[in-house]
């Protein structure tokens, strides 16, 4: 809870600081701000409790992932370092970055589904603005305009459906669809259709297909820090956001739900992936792999235990340590090499970067390694959690239809890790990379590693 | 905890090797973790049968508390030969490597411990998602030695290879969540007693999943694609490793995994595989019989080999299991002999074509000696460690078919054919390198070595067969 206070006084401060001409503070005492949200987040651990009129759920599964949300932030400020031309107004960045922050934090600790609502709206919103700063930027001003229309109709949606909810159930309250457990089919028709609508309003924000149009065009357009900022903490976000409904208010009405999820993993696993492989530009690829990913989570729902909060954390944890690693490397690299002006995107940027910056390879390696999913890194075990609950629960067709869906992931993975191998283009061996970005994203691949080689530090906290 | 020790001294040595600057400290290193390692292993050899030395043998800690997944290593007969195995042959390519100058020393010492290491987990491994994970793991490392030491196409192969062998195990991943959720347990003895359980269909899944994977690694026809150009492009450590070490990944797999968890599929379906393998012994032997690379010739002739470990294992009796054993062992020494040889040739004649090579015998009588005797346990001629695993393996083919076995026969054939034109055209013919000089001592020690291990266990291969003995045994009994 502390965090959401902490933040918006930091991001406030953080916009205060940018009437400075001087732009050096800005970036630690974003850091700083972070830091202090982490720091405070542990206050309420072993103190379980309800805030803002019970519409806040705090416990120590949520603080977990909350600082899951907060370390992403925290990778993605620290690389940004030296990434921001004459042109950007870093200040508003970090402002915005923290106050987005506290709209994810509300949105996996939501008790109300007001507090749902406002909490996506935070982070939407904030989110709109950073897809569009580049104005310069004809893509970006596209993806702004795309992910600002597309998100307003999915929170449309969304309203609609807590709507129906509360004529339904008379509550806003996610245990509210609990006292309809009792009624026939015939009695619950809104109730359905706010469920329903409730669960695509999320699906849209976490991308998953068909509500990932957007996606491809967003990713590509947006500058690649706040792409990789998206698909960090967007996803973590909604992921549990939609947990926590499947765990508490959609819990009886598993036959119902299910049936939706399990065509929209299909499709989001197959188009996912199978488009993937036909990018030329590596943030159009890893938007199609983010929703490949969001499948996978969603395997994890579809065969909801009491197991499925941990699994889902490990897979948020390593879901965003590899982003973090492979659009970090994207950025720092793209920005060296303009195009017409704009930061080369094809997978050229990588070519013999194992000879010119073996760190940052390594960086890359490590995470596209992990993001397909083979052992020695944390994505094999997310994998593995994920797609074993869904086994669990009977969906063994799942089971094998994700595994071969990995299996093709593995083509357009190992592009980058192919490209790191070759000769560097001429004029391109240098590359400048300042010691912050290099030390998190080195952080970020040996963090996979350790995670990959004993799980049970972090998958034992639950 | 030796058996810990054993697996975690090449893992550690490569991370300390990474920081070694100079060529020479780090080629040193390399060497000393490895004898260090023969040296551990021999203790373990010796008190191996001792009751009382179990106990350190065993390695056994939770990995994931949640899922009953154990970090469990141990050794049997099988680990342990497996396990020898690898030790010194990891030896061999390190020592080879520090000798041959390929460049970036340190960190090629330390990928080839990281798959050293890595396959020892395999080898050692008691729990099915621990033997995935090595299974894996193992490729990494030797994915990135061929990228960046390869020949020029070896990235596009290599990645071939990659993509190959995951696509396969990935089915094998599948076939272990299943036993994993109907057993609730991921012990493999444990998993045992869960199999006669299963529906048919889940069964006949577990089979073809598991066998799969292992077909591709090994390869067995006809998912053999990937095999000879990455054996020919890649450099010659990794080509040493992939078809000394890592083919046996496969074979280790249908003995370890197969045929306790796939026994009904093998006897349903056993006949296909065996055909499939005899079919690879045969396509494969011929083919080298036309190659103009030694190299080509060798990965052919592995290839070929594997088919017939295949088909022996897949009769699922005494001497096939036993013969696969056995030559795993021996075709892991001789390959790796070959692949040296075939180097040594290389920096003499700076050719790997057949036609640029000639009358070697001449001015190196040495080498000419030792080739020929690894050459002839490749072959398989008697007195060699290639005629025991031959043998044995023909002779459970010829038991299951007799058909079968004949048409296996011919190999021998074929092999002394493509074997003994490869060295009359490098020895003999034309002399054409009059300033050559004979194999340096130190190459020839270790060739010697080679030499006198394929000697010895063609005179002696009881010391071999009787470790293994009661392991295939028990196994046969699951019938």
């Amino acid at each position: 809870m502390y965090p959401i206070i902490t933040l918006s006084i930091t991001g406030l401060l953080t916009l205060f600081l940018g009437l400075n001409s001087n732009r050096k503070a800005l970036l630690p005492f974003s850091i700083f701000g972070l830091l202090i949200a982490v720091a405070s987040n542990f206050l309420d651990w072993n103190k379980p409790g309800l805030y803002f009129n019970d519409m806040l759920a705090i416990d120590n599964l949520v603080l977990v992932v909350q600082t899951i949300l907060l370390f992403s932030a925290l990778l993605i400020v620290g690389i940004s370092d030296g990434q921001f031309d004459e042109h950007a107004s870093p200040a508003e960045y970090y402002a915005l970055i923290q106050f987005t922050v506290i709209g994810a934090l509300i949105m996996v600790s939501f008790k109300s589904f007001i507090m749902l609502f406002v909490g996506l709206e935070i982070l939407s919103v904030g989110l709109y603005i950073l897809a569009g700063v580049d104005k310069r930027n004809l893509r970006g001003n596209e993806s702004a305009l795309k992910y600002f229309l597309m998100g307003s109709f999915a929170t449309g949606i969304l309203l609609f459906g807590i709507a129906m909810y509360y004529g339904a159930t008379g509550s806003f309250d996610i245990d509210g669809g609990l006292s309809m457990a009792g009624r026939l089919p015939e009695g619950k028709i809104f109730f359905y259709i706010g469920i329903s609508f409730i669960l695509v309003g999320m699906l849209f924000k976490i991308s998953a297909v068909p509500f990932h149009f957007w996606t491809a065009d967003v990713y590509q357009g947006s500058p690649t820090i706040f792409t990789g900022y998206m698909a960090t903490i967007v996803k973590t976000a909604g992921i549990f956001a939609i947990l926590k409904l499947t765990l508490s208010t959609f819990s009886g009405e598993y036959p119902f739900w299910s049936k939706i999820l399990m065509v929209v993993i299909v499709l989001s696993l197959m188009v996912g992936n199978i488009a993937a492989v036909y990018q030329s530009n590596v943030k159009r690829m890893l938007a199609f792999s983010s929703i490949s990913q969001a499948g996978f989570m969603l395997l994890s729902l579809l065969g909801l235990n009491s197991l499925s909060y941990g699994n889902l954390a490990y897979y948020s944890l390593s879901y965003a340590l590899a982003t973090v690693g492979s659009f970090g490397v994207l950025l720092i690299l793209s920005n060296q090499v303009l195009e017409n002006g704009r930061p080369k995107e094809d997978f050229e940027v990588f070519n013999g970067l194992m000879k010119r910056q073996p760190a940052l390879a390594i960086v890359l390696i490590v995470s596209m390694i992990s993001l397909s999913g083979i052992p020695l890194t944390s994505g094999f075990w997310s994998k593995f959690f994920v797609l074993n609950d869904a086994a669990g629960r009977g969906y063994v067709w799942l089971l094998v239809f994700g595994v071969i869906m990995s299996a093709v992931s593995l083509y357009f993975y190992f592009k980058p890790v192919r490209a790191v191998f070759k000769e560097p283009n001429p004029g391109h061996e240098h590359i400048e990379l300042r010691k912050l970005p290099k030390l998190l994203l080195l952080a970020t691949a040996i963090l996979t590693v350790i995670l990959g080689i004993a799980p049970n530090i972090f998958r034992g906290l639950f | 905890m030796l058996t810990l020790l054993l697996f975690l001294i090449p893992l550690i040595g490569g991370l300390l090797i990474l920081n070694l600057k100079s060529q020479k400290s780090a080629g040193m290193f390399s060497v000393l973790v490895s004898v260090l390692q023969i040296l551990l292993f021999a203790y373990i050899l010796i008190n191996f049968d001792n009751p009382d030395f179990q106990s350190n043998l065993n390695f056994d800690h939770k990995w994931l508390a949640d899922f009953d997944i154990r970090f469990h290593l141990g050794f049997d007969g099988l680990s342990l030969l497996m396990v020898g195995l690898t030790v010194f042959i990891s030896a061999i390519v390190l020592y080879f490597t520090s000798t041959m100058n390929y460049g970036k020393l340190s960190m090629f010492s330390a990928l080839i411990l990281f798959t050293e290491s890595a396959l020892l987990g395999l080898f050692l491994a008691k729990d099915i998602f621990v033997f995935y994970f090595f299974f894996e793991l193992a490729l990494i490392p030797v994915y990135f030695m061929a990228n960046i030491w390869g020949g020029k196409n070896a990235s596009a192969n290599t990645f071939k290879m990659f993509i190959y062998t995951v696509f396969g195990s990935l089915f094998m991943l599948i076939g272990f969540v299943f036993l994993y959720m109907r057993g609730q347990s991921a012990d493999i003895n444990t998993l045992k007693e869960t199999v006669a359980l299963l529906p048919d269909g889940l069964k006949t899944f577990l089979f073809w999943g598991f066998l799969l994977a292992f077909a591709i690694k090994m390869p067995i026809f006809p998912v053999h694609t990937w095999q000879p150009a990455v054996y020919t492009e890649s450099p010659t450590p990794v080509s040493m490793l992939l078809s000394g070490l890592l083919s046996k990944m496969g074979v280790y797999g249908l003995i370890r995994i197969l045929i306790p968890f796939g026994y009904t599929g093998v006897k349903e379906f056993g006949i296909i595989v065996i055909v499939l393998g005899i079919i690879g012994l045969i396509y494969g032997s011929i083919i080298a019989i036309n190659q103009k690379e030694i190299k080509k010739i060798i990965a052919y002739s592995s290839f070929a080999h594997m088919g017939l470990m295949a088909a022996g294992v897949l009769t699922m009796s005494t001497a096939g299991i036993q013969g696969a054993i056995f030559q795993m062992i021996a075709h892991g020494i001789n390959v790796v002999g070959l692949f040296y040889i075939s180097k040594i040739i290389y920096e003499k004649t700076q050719s790997r074509e057949l036609s640029g090579m000639g009358g070697l015998a001449k001015n190196a009588p040495k080498l000419a000696v030792i080739f020929m005797i690894i050459l002839l346990g490749s072959i398989a001629l008697p007195l060699t460690n290639g005629f025991i695993g031959e043998f044995l393996l023909l002779k459970s083919v010829f038991d299951y078919l007799p058909f079968l076995g004949i048409v296996a026969g011919l190999s021998i054939i074929f092999g002394a054919v493509y074997m003994l034109r490869v060295y009359q055209k490098s020895m003999f013919e034309y002399p054409g390198f009059d300033e050559l000089k004979d194999i340096e001592n130190k190459h020839l020690w270790v060739l010697v070595t080679l030499a006198l291990m394929i000697l010895i266990m063609g005179i002696m291969p009881n010391t071999i067969l009787e470790i293994s003995q009661s392991f295939t045994e028990n196994l046969i009994q699951l019938k």
